[in-house]
């Protein structure tokens, strides 16, 4: 559970969000979703106190941001981030390294934090690649190693920013299955998806942000009504009623 | 691929580490054996156990050689491992401790001390740990200021490096006596070494191999990336810092009483990384070990294949370590990259 109020943060002394109220609700998939550069990543690193704050309050698990250490923070909340870095280190140990913040005296991972990796390994749909380099990887394989990381952490919240970039269409779409899961298990859940269809269907509660302030957040079908998708991402986004329950296109 | 239980993608280290550890002990034996008095490696292996029995044989192998093996083997491993941990903090395959003004530092001390206290000679390698140290830290405080980012502290370094390498030009300018001296130190050797010279840099070296060893994890994220690190709960920018402050200490221990031997640092992690990866529990202890044997076939080389003359260790890495190398990156393969 990750709750911001009027939250304000930038790079550099400039401020790139402009006080945004809303949070992650435990058992929720909750979608970022806005044009390029609205602050939807600033916001997933401001809310891990990954940036400097210049005004408002964060909770996570209750707790405000300020009071926790980073090692803290990492035990209660994984973030995915967009630049994914590859050195030739092998997805196994790579997703060991999620249990890094819980690492102790002498600086050796035990026994359970093996088994949390290879759990972890198993959620991801990562056991095939487990034993391959990170160099060798595509980009949607990365990604999957990523999550898989991101997993072991074993965090009420889970971040992560574009998840689905570089997937094909069926790791997408397991990607959200894995989402839906996590949720179901009362994990706070958010993704940054620039697919907003994709969105619209899964998101429990869409978040609508546009230069750095929140014109929209609600369910998909409350945004949608609000007629602000359409104003902030400049395109036609219609529906249509199948045995499948809405479906939303681009017209 | 099938997934196997393997936790690395390094192939087989255990191999690996042996056959690094049976190259060194060889080459040590070997260097031990060889030089103007041929001793036999069988003498040599029983004058390390037994101690000197009161032959010639024996005493030079222990009195003459040991220590200069000793010191090729303790430079080797510190200069290969401060390489192999600034190039993977650094994100960087072209860093090596003089990035980070390891070498400039050590070099411009070095050469003040040869022309203050010409006769003083035992000076140097103190001045030159304090150099180093000292333009490390200068250059770790620049990038702290600014937060640590991976291109600051290159750039940080290049530009203190810059500056003490006009400091020793200018020292050399106005007392050039002290050239001659300083031109040992710059181009690396290991002559004249005694075990006492070497037991500080030994203790050094010991605390900070340790101190590297217990931060394998660490160094393993940070390479991931600095949001990774910070979203694992690290503290990227100081233990960047951290790091390279051990990488820092390694390189000036070895260059106190090897001279400037920069090249080590430079090859023998990225000959390493070919076998190990990144993964920095195997990297570093194969890059210590490497270094380690590197250094000494090169001064082993050096020291007999023109005698009676003498080439300095440098010399010899350069010109054995560097076609190596070009030949390793001829056939690296594609997509492998460092």
């Amino acid at each position: 559970m990750i709750e911001l109020k009027n939250l304000r943060a930038g790079y550099h002394g400039e401020e790139v969000l402009h006080g945004v109220s809303l949070s992650f609700s435990p058992g929720k998939i909750t979608v970022l979703c806005g044009p390029n550069g609205c602050g939807k990543s600033t916001l997933l690193k401001a809310a891990l106190g990954m940036l400097p704050r210049s005004g408002g309050e964060v909770y996570i698990d209750g707790d405000e941001l300020g009071s926790l250490t980073r090692r803290e923070i990492a035990r209660r909340a994984a973030y995915m981030p967009q630049d994914r870095f590859a050195p030739s280190i092998s997805v196994r140990r790579m997703t060991l390294h999620g249990r890094f913040p819980y690492l102790g005296w002498p600086r050796r991972y035990t026994k359970a934090d093996y088994a949390a990796a290879e759990r972890a390994l198993e959620r991801a749909d990562a056991l095939d690649i487990a034993s391959r380099s990170l160099t060798e990887l595509s980009g949607g394989q990365r990604q999957r190693a990523y999550l898989a990381m991101a997993l072991a952490q074993e965090t009420s919240s889970v971040l992560m920013d574009e998840p689905t970039a570089f997937m094909d269409i069926a790791h997408q779409l397991a990607l959200m299955d894995t989402a839906r899961a996590l949720a179901l298990e009362g994990r706070a859940v958010a993704l940054v998806l620039h697919d907003l269809c994709l969105a619209l269907k899964c998101a429990d509660k869409l978040a609508l942000l546009r230069e750095g302030e929140l014109v929209s957040f609600g369910t998909g079908e409350e945004v949608f009504a609000s007629g602000e998708l359409d104003r902030t991402m400049g395109v036609h986004v219609r529906r249509v009623m199948t045995p499948d329950g809405w479906q939303y296109y681009y017209a | 691929m099938k997934s196997s239980r393997t936790y690395s993608t390094a192939n087989k280290p255990l191999r690996l580490f042996l056959t690094l550890s049976l190259v060194t002990v060889l080459a040590a034996v070997l260097s031990m054996a060889l030089g103007a008095v041929y001793v036999s490696p069988w003498r040599v292996v029983s004058a390390l156990f037994t101690g000197a029995d009161g032959s010639v044989e024996a005493n030079i192998a222990l009195y003459a050689r040991l220590p200069r093996v000793c010191g090729c083997i303790l430079a080797g491993a510190a200069l290969a491992l401060s390489g192999a941990i600034t190039q993977s903090v650094l994100a960087n395959p072209l860093a090596s401790p003089g990035t980070i003004g390891v070498n400039s530092g050590a070099g411009v001390a070095a050469a003040i001390c040869c022309a203050v206290a010409p006769t003083a000679q035992a000076l140097v390698p103190i001045a030159a740990f304090i150099g180093a140290m000292a333009a490390a830290m200068l250059v770790l405080f620049i990038a702290e200021r600014t937060g640590a980012a991976k291109i600051t502290l290159v750039l940080a370094g290049v530009a203190i490096s810059n500056i003490l390498s006009a400091g020793v030009d200018a020292v050399v300018t106005f007392a050039p006596e002290a050239l001659n001296a300083y031109s040992d130190f710059r181009i690396g050797s290991l002559e004249n070494l005694t075990m006492q010279r070497l037991l500080y840099p030994a203790i050094v070296t010991a605390l900070a191999m340790a101190a590297a060893l217990l931060m394998t994890n660490e160094l393993d994220v940070l390479m991931l990336g600095a949001d990774t690190a910070e979203s694992l709960g690290m503290k990227a920018g100081r233990v960047r810092i951290l790091l390279l402050a051990v990488a820092a200490a390694l390189a000036g221990a070895a260059v106190s009483f090897a001279g400037l031997l920069g090249f080590v640092g430079l090859i023998a992690p990225h000959m390493m990384r070919r076998f190990t990866g990144d993964e920095a529990r195997y990297l570093l202890p194969a890059s210590a070990l490497g270094g380690a044997a590197l250094l000494l076939i090169c001064d082993t080389a050096s020291r007999t294949l023109f005698a009676p003359y003498e080439l300095p260790v440098g010399i010899t890495l350069a010109f054995i370590g560097g076609p190596f190398f070009i030949w390793l990156l001829l056939r690296q393969r594609r997509g492998r990259t460092a």
